[in-house]
């Protein structure tokens, strides 16, 4: 006989509020760490195919969930999120299955520019600053402000940083950095007010690529530390 | 089978219905400020309702049409200019459908509402990516090369049955209403203190309003401690950052923010809010999550009909 495991997540479940005509958000309670359900849930949704479903949006502790409003209705989907939130499977608690991804990141210099300063305002050296974020396990926890920029969960606390008061009005695609808690990258020159301490040669978002973003919510990521030949062997970024 | 850009006005884009799927990889909505306009347009000349079309703000752009085309413009009032290459000459308004020839159209400025939005026949045939010809402005993809459009640009277009054989505008239109002067956009309240504190006051749209979001500046609204822990927001979102001043996303914002959530405009008003000029006083008006279903009901029910209409009169 084969039996399948079917246990209930002990994580309370979140509470369902309305985002739009056509968007619920599940937020879970603010200290959660186990983003474990998240996983699950988002998995679980694409998973069922569900012909009303036409985005999902895991966060750090919340999934926003996007639907047609001709195909199906707030309440009915609520009530399909809060079972199949019962439902899902005892797995979901393990991180076993996550990818990871190495991220290649050339620290300081040119490539980091706010890599001294900020050593200097942690107390430390800049190598010290850039082997601890190298020796980071981290997680994507979500992908916004931009497509394909990943917020990453895992950040040493004690290499937190203030953002810029006044943030830069051109931050170059490859960025890694520091933004409170947070560490990111940027995939594409922007506006940003984190503070940059290494960039990567890979290109982070690509519409020619399928999947397009080279990090998904829920990857694991380390960063590797190369050097600044090895940054231009494998520099993707457009050069023009 | 093209047409031309001579001028742009301040902010043309191609646009359709807009981009959905990619939100998890923080790819957002685009797409048509207001959605049923440029269903409307595309319905005139007899295109899908998610063909391509140009969206204008302010100023309407003008272009040079290479071959006979369809053409119909809704959203804001104006009062254009046709010339053919045979010197015929027509007035273009919005709400009616035009069988146009080879020659120039000037549209001039939009009378009284920000944006409006020109569909031609066979649709505006930029490569769709990632499911759609939006421009992302931010993300720089979509539409002609991820950017607005600028003179001298040549658009592609579908391809359309265009057996007519002089230019004409049809003998019946659709009813542009003008704008009221203070628009009133209804919401459906969050659970924050300060979110029925929203329709109390009246506010006033700030000149750095974009596609992204429409800053309102008025009283300050006491601002909670915000968590800042960013979290999925959708277009209709009305945040409330620390300065008091309340912002409502709009098609371009970003898929997440961390500013606490006074609630949402509902779906059935956002065609309003892609009209409003800085500087346009609006009120907020509260309403149910019932009362929101029931107005999405009508409004779509409005629409059917409207495009049911259309496809009676299209012979004509």
């Amino acid at each position: 006989m084969h039996v399948t495991a079917s246990l209930i997540i002990d994580t309370p479940l979140p509470t369902l509020e309305r985002l739009a005509d056509d968007a619920l958000l599940l937020q879970w309670s603010e200290d959660t760490t186990n983003t474990a359900p998240i996983r699950a849930l988002c998995a679980a949704l694409r998973e069922a195919a569900l012909p009303w479903l036409r985005d999902l949006v895991p966060a750090y502790d919340s999934v926003g969930v996007f639907f047609d409003p001709r195909q199906s209705t707030a309440s009915e989907i609520g009530a399909y999120l809060q079972d199949t939130l019962r439902r899902l499977p005892a797995g979901a608690t393990e991180r076993d299955a996550a990818r990871l991804i190495e991220i290649p990141v050339c620290y300081g210099g040119e490539h980091g520019p706010d890599l001294e300063s900020a050593a200097t305002e942690l107390g430390l050296t800049a190598a010290d600053l850039a082997r601890r974020h190298a020796d980071g396990d981290y997680e994507v926890a979500l992908i916004g402000f931009a497509p394909g920029f990943p917020y990453l969960r895992g950040l040493d606390p004690t290499l937190a940083l203030p953002r810029l008061a006044t943030p830069r009005t051109r931050v170059p695609a490859g960025s890694v950095a520091i933004g409170g808690q947070q560490t990111g990258i940027y995939p594409r020159a922007s506006p940003g007010g984190w503070r940059l301490i290494g960039s990567t040669p890979l290109r982070l978002f690509d519409v020619e690529r399928a999947p397009p973003s080279r990090l998904l919510p829920g990857d694991r990521v380390r960063f590797v530390a190369i050097d600044a030949a090895g940054f231009a062997d494998r520099n993707e970024h457009d050069l023009s | 089978m093209s047409l031309k850009v001579i001028s742009s006005g301040p902010l043309s884009t191609v646009q359709d219905l807009g981009r959905s799927g990619w939100r998890h990889l923080g790819v957002g909505l685009a797409g048509a400020l207001d959605a049923d306009a440029a269903r409307i347009a595309n319905r005139l000349v007899g295109n899908a309702a998610d063909a391509a079309v140009i969206e204008c703000t302010l100023q309407a752009p003008t272009l040079e049409l290479l071959q006979p085309c369809r053409l119909a413009i809704c959203g804001a009032p104006l009062q254009g200019r046709y010339r053919g290459a045979d010197d015929s000459l027509l007035t273009i308004d919005s709400g009616r459908r035009f069988d146009l020839l080879p020659g120039r159209i000037e549209l001039g400025r939009l009378r009284g509402a920000a944006r409006a939005w020109i569909a031609v026949s066979g649709g505006i045939d930029v490569a769709a990516v990632l499911g759609s010809r939006s421009t992302d402005l931010r993300a720089g993809f979509g539409g002609l090369l991820g950017r607005a459009l600028a003179a001298d640009d040549v658009l592609p277009l579908g391809a359309a049955r265009t057996d007519f054989t002089r230019s004409r505008a049809a003998p019946w239109s659709i009813r542009v209403d003008a704008p009221p002067r203070t628009a009133v956009l209804r919401y459906v309240p969050s659970a924050q203190p300060a979110a029925v504190a929203l329709a109390r006051r009246e506010w006033q749209i700030d000149a750095r309003s974009n596609r992204q979001g429409l800053r309102l500046s008025g009283d300050a609204l006491p601002s909670p401690p915000a968590n800042g822990i960013s979290a999925a927001v959708a277009p209709g979102t009305i945040q409330l950052p620390p300065d008091g001043q309340p912002i409502v996303l709009l098609a371009d914002a970003q898929t997440v923010g961390g500013y606490p959530r006074l609630g949402d405009v509902i779906g059935a008003d956002r065609n309003r809010l892609a009209q409003l000029l800085p500087g346009q006083r609006v009120r907020f008006e509260a309403v149910s999550v019932e009362q929101a279903r029931e107005l999405a009901t009508q409004r779509a029910a409005a629409m059917a009909a409207l495009e049911h209409a259309i496809a009676q009169y299209g012979g004509n």
